[in-house]
């Protein structure tokens, strides 16, 4: 047997019927030896306008078993703002070795959206951006827009926007 | 992180393009600028797994979940969830939600004119099971109108989400029913332009799974992306 994928639909406006279950900001600390981090933007559209029905799936790569509490379900709020917190995931080097700098894969669901987007966000400042072998994929110009920035008022907290048009529309991957 | 499937590019024109202007929401919220290519690591092959304690008795059932049945014509929803080598795909979480028979969904945003039903909340889940396979009970959702373009009203649909084995697999996606007046004209629905894949969000019309007495059986399998990383020999 052999058969396509089955096609994506939007998620349309209604989706906190079916998903909101699972809405997850945060969780408690599993190890409370490590950093952990909260990133709070807002989703805009092409007139930069805040998205007040968006839904965003955040994800920390590892093993898939337990992998649940390293997942985040967030929807956006009435000026398409949100916000989530998890442990700082860890720098990883491969046996390929393709180099990982601290990152969230975030898929983005929308009315709108006939098929998810998927980005990622990383934290600017750190050391291992530089050598990251997603982010050097992407053009020098267009790197910030995947780079979320520290909040001079609060630890640990960090600003990023999803802009999906425009010219500093934010990065989304082919995969 | 043994037996991570296999993922192959989409094959084009069987899942929509971003841009479809005929969906009026699409033409601000669809990105401009070309996707970078991503060569699949680590963070995409892996995801989330649900345990099955997470569901409760009663979530795959849409007309159990009140003190009364709901409204409308009853329906028992099933299928399986395989890769695109065939195979089940076990542990899946779906997620499901719909108007109630009136084509009302119980949500602030949703101001058509017709009736909530109190016996009905319109959302479901269940995990699939050893062979793939996923059951709900529920009403047939009405169609409803929206503000598209003149005239519009969706087709009846219910809206599916699913995680399967790693973030590459993950899909919404919305199962309509068979011989809808209103598919040719449902934007949505059209933005897909391979027929085949197209006509594959239809559900089929299932005696095996009608209860006698009870409620009518539609059949919706669905297809993941991804496969298993040593297929089979033939």
């Amino acid at each position: 047997m052999n058969d396509v994928p089955t096609a994506s639909q939007t998620v349309g406006p209604f989706f906190s019927i079916g998903l909101s279950h699972l809405w997850v900001r945060k969780t408690a600390p599993s190890d409370a030896t490590r950093e952990h981090v909260t990133i709070r933007g807002r989703v805009l559209d092409g007139d930069g306008v805040g998205v007040p029905d968006a839904i965003l799936e955040i994800w920390q790569r590892g093993e898939n078993e337990g992998g649940a509490s390293r997942f985040r379900r967030v929807a956006t709020g009435e000026h398409g703002e949100f916000e989530f917190s998890a442990t700082k995931p860890a720098m990883a080097r491969e046996a390929d070795g393709s180099v990982h700098a601290p990152h969230f894969v975030v898929t983005v669901f929308m009315r709108g959206l006939l098929r998810h987007l998927v980005s990622r966000v990383y934290i600017a400042g750190e050391a291992a951006n530089a050598d990251d072998t997603v982010l050097n994929l992407v053009p020098e110009a267009r790197r910030e827009t995947l780079l979320a920035t520290p909040n001079e008022t609060r630890d640990s907290e960090f600003v990023w926007d999803i802009r999906l048009q425009g010219a500093a529309e934010t990065v989304f991957f082919e995969t | 992180m043994a037996n991570l499937p296999v993922f192959e590019k989409i094959k084009a024109g069987t899942q929509p393009e971003y841009l479809h202007p005929a969906y009026r929401s699409s033409v601000k919220r669809a990105p401009t600028q070309a996707l970078i290519l991503l060569a699949h690591t680590l963070s995409e092959r892996s995801g989330p797994v649900f345990a099955q304690n997470a569901i409760g008795a009663h979530d795959h059932d849409l007309t159990a979940q009140h003190a009364g049945p709901p409204l409308g014509e009853r329906i028992v929803v099933g299928g399986k969830i395989l890769d695109e080598g065939g195979r089940p795909v076990r542990g899946a979480l779906i997620e499901v939600w719909q108007a109630n028979a009136a084509g009302r969904y119980l949500h602030k945003m949703d101001q058509h004119h017709a009736p909530l039903d109190p016996n009905f909340t319109g959302c479901g889940r269940t995990i699939t099971d050893s062979e793939g396979r996923y059951k709900f009970i529920s009403v047939k959702p009405g169609a409803y109108p929206w503000g598209n373009h003149d005239n519009a009203w969706r087709p009846a649909h219910i809206h599916f989400s699913i995680f399967g084995d790693g973030l590459l697999s993950r899909l919404v996606t919305q199962m309509y029913f068979p011989g809808d007046p209103l598919l040719p004209f449902d934007p949505i629905y059209n933005c897909i332009s391979d027929e085949r894949a197209k006509q594959r969000l239809v559900s089929m019309f299932d005696w095996q799974n009608t209860t006698p007495g009870f409620a009518l059986g539609f059949r919706f399998n669905i297809v993941l992306r991804g496969r298993e990383a040593t297929p089979m020999e033939k």
